[in-house]
């Protein structure tokens, strides 16, 4: 982390969606509730958090699949509501999305090379065939497939090779940013790694920053730089990945370490196991004050009264009044 | 297994340091390659096709019978109107393969002159399916919200209407010839192929690969084409099949019942209702247009059974 230039800025990001089912009013499910948030050039931010917490949604509004209901993101310094024309393109070559399910990403009705040529098709880098084949195939070899993988289709390939080819597909424009979204989720342990190690030597070649979504903790803190704790559609607690792993001081990201089993039982036995009671909160109706008060075990009066701000707390952002 | 086990505590509990993980070599990045020979979609579904030996007989069926259609009535000494008196009722023999009906026709000719109407309306009404059905679905699927809402109300209001009332429209404005059949059997059997198709593309839209092309910056046509419809070709292709034994059998009702083309015209369903009469002595000319009818109702279900099945992979 040389230099520390903003790609990706979020400003009170809020993502909220009407749930239209039934009669009567309509109900607003709040799924991204007014996060902030800088990722540098050439990181990887860890994004963590359960389901229905909100990821997902966070990472699919910056690329444009949800429209966010307020607050701004900025890309390179542009905000990429208003962006159209040769910003757009320019936009949609510098960021992109790498898919949960590699069985769901690809079009079972193209070919390797089809799916892989699409992007350069649309936005017209290489206007020549040969080009893009040698693009194709120099792209297959990045990420550790054969040239001759380039006629066969998707439903040939095992899931760590489809989600090679999905890699390879958001490398064809050259992006600078990357979201991966829950990446290895659906993959073997053993493919896992691959995958990770993959994303790294490109990250290390190509110096793309990733936002990197998962709910397996254990990666998150293997490729992340930086961690961001979400509960409920807003940042916890966000700070450097060793940090945060180290001494975290929100109550829920203690929590959610705490979950990360140990395979040794004796170096497990020692180690105080924090369990939450009831469920995660419906985010159409939270609850008031701190998102988290309902199932946490230090809750106080303070906490329902009113939401508690991010604020620095040695060298990271936590929202909890018993901190700091 | 212990030593693993060590490893990985060392791992999680730990600083994960990047020497913990490790490229695997060349020969065990192939280890999770999958041999199978490259084969597009539709060789693979034709393989499959092949192997139902129902639907290749049918298919078989099929194309014998149109050819016969096309070329009997125009080989044959005898036409499907030419009446021969000292023919009447005729058994099957050497000149009349299938014998003469009441006012010596011979039947031969007229069962392959209907199979011209019949395999035409079938296919017309087809037609009209796949080009209005389909687009019609497509867009109301694609574009969603508001516009789709109206647009299926007017397809419940098409639905709602019975196929005779636009049998007996079109005879008013076409007159009653086979046009005016094909014209209201398609109309009346799109929106069963809109609304299948609607679903499909309401289903494809939310697909991670039509959202990555999205993300990608690809234009609304090149998603609809490239992306959604490519990937319901293999219901839309069945539902074709399925429509063209079920226009054919509502003609040949229509027919019988004594709508839709005139007489002395020979459809299948005007030549069961002629042999009605003489069902008691003359069976045999009731036997030919319902044969006809069922076994080319038959072998069109079977190749649309054997369609569905060789066009769907989870069916391997």
């Amino acid at each position: 982390m040389g230099d520390r230039e903003v790609i990706v800025s979020i400003n009170h990001l809020k993502t909220y969606f009407q749930d239209s089912k039934g009669f009567g009013k309509k109900r607003i499910i709040r799924a991204v509730d007014d996060v902030s948030l800088d990722i540098y050039r050439g990181e990887t931010f860890g994004l963590v958090g359960e389901s229905g917490s909100g990821k997902s949604t966070l990472g699919r509004t910056i690329v444009k699949i949800h429209q966010p209901t307020d607050g701004k993101i900025l890309v390179n310094g542009q905000d990429i509501a208003t962006l159209s024309g040769a910003a757009l393109k320019k936009f949609q070559k510098s960021t992109q999305l790498i898919f949960q399910d590699p069985y769901a990403s690809l079009n079972p009705r193209m070919t390797v090379g089809e799916i892989i040529r699409e992007p350069m098709v649309i936005h017209r880098i290489y206007p020549m065939r040969k080009e893009q084949d040698e693009r194709v195939a120099e792209l297959l070899q990045i990420v550790g497939l054969k040239p001759d993988h380039i006629l066969r289709y998707p439903h040939e390939f095992s899931g760590g090779q489809r989600q090679r080819i999905s890699i390879a597909r958001t490398l064809a424009l050259g992006p600078e940013f990357i979201v991966c979204d829950e990446p290895i989720s659906a993959l073997d342990v053993s493919i896992q790694a691959q995958i990770i190690n993959l994303l790294k030597r490109i990250q290390k070649e190509l110096g793309i920053a990733y936002l990197f979504i998962a709910h397996d903790l254990s990666m998150v803190k293997y490729i992340s730089d930086r961690i961001g704790v979400m509960y409920l559609g807003h940042i916890v607690e966000l700070g450097d990945s060793k940090e945060v792993y180290g001494k975290p001081l929100h109550p829920y990201t203690q929590a959610l370490l705490s979950a990360i089993p140990i395979p040794d039982p004796d170096a497990g036995r020692g180690k105080k196991r924090i369990i939450l009671r009831g469920e995660l909160p419906s985010p159409i109706n939270p609850p008031s004050g701190c998102p988290f008060r309902t199932r946490c075990p230090y809750a106080m009066k303070q906490c329902a009264e009113e939401r508690p701000k991010l604020k620095e707390v040695s060298g990271r952002l936590v929202a909890c009044y018993r901190v700091g | 297994m212990e030593q693993s086990s060590e490893k990985m505590a060392d791992i999680l509990s730990d600083e994960i340091r990047d020497e913990d993980f490790e490229l695997l070599d060349e020969s065990e990045k192939d280890s999770e390659f999958v041999a199978v020979k490259g084969k597009t979609y539709f060789q693979d579904a034709w393989s499959r096709f092949r192997r139902n030996w129902l639907a290749m007989i049918s298919l078989a069926f099929l194309f014998v019978m149109i050819v016969f259609a096309i070329v009997v009535p125009i080989l044959s000494p005898y036409t499907y109107d030419g009446m021969d008196f000292a023919q009447i009722n005729a058994l099957p023999n050497a000149s009349h393969w299938l014998g003469t009906d009441r006012f010596g026709r011979d039947i031969f000719v007229r069962i392959m002159y209907g199979a011209r109407i019949s395999l035409s309306v079938g296919f017309a009404a087809a037609a009209l399916n796949l080009v209005i059905g389909v687009a019609y679905g497509v867009f109301c699927g694609y574009v969603g919200g508001k516009t789709d809402l109206i647009l299926m109300r007017l397809v419940d209001i098409i639905y709602s209407v019975p196929i005779l009332l636009y049998v007996i429209l079109a005879m008013l404005i076409f007159g009653s010839n086979i046009f005016s059949m094909m014209i209201a059997i398609g109309i009346s059997s799109w929106v069963g192929m809109a609304r299948l198709v609607r679903g499909q593309i309401l289903f494809l839209k939310e697909q991670e690969y039509a959202q990555a092309a999205f993300i990608m910056g690809a234009s609304r046509a090149r998603i609809m084409f490239k992306h959604l419809i490519v990937n319901c070709l293999g219901p839309i292709i069945v539902n074709t099949t399925l429509i063209v034994p079920s226009a054919i059998f509502t003609e040949a009702f229509l027919a019988f019942v004594g709508i839709g083309i005139s007489l002395p015209q020979a459809s299948w369903g005007t030549m069961a209702n002629d042999a009605r009469s003489l069902l008691q002595t003359q069976p045999l000319q009731m036997l030919w247009p319902v044969l006809a009818i069922s076994l080319t109702m038959l072998s069109l279900n079977f190749i649309g059974d054997g369609l569905s099945e060789a066009l769907d992979p989870k069916k391997r």
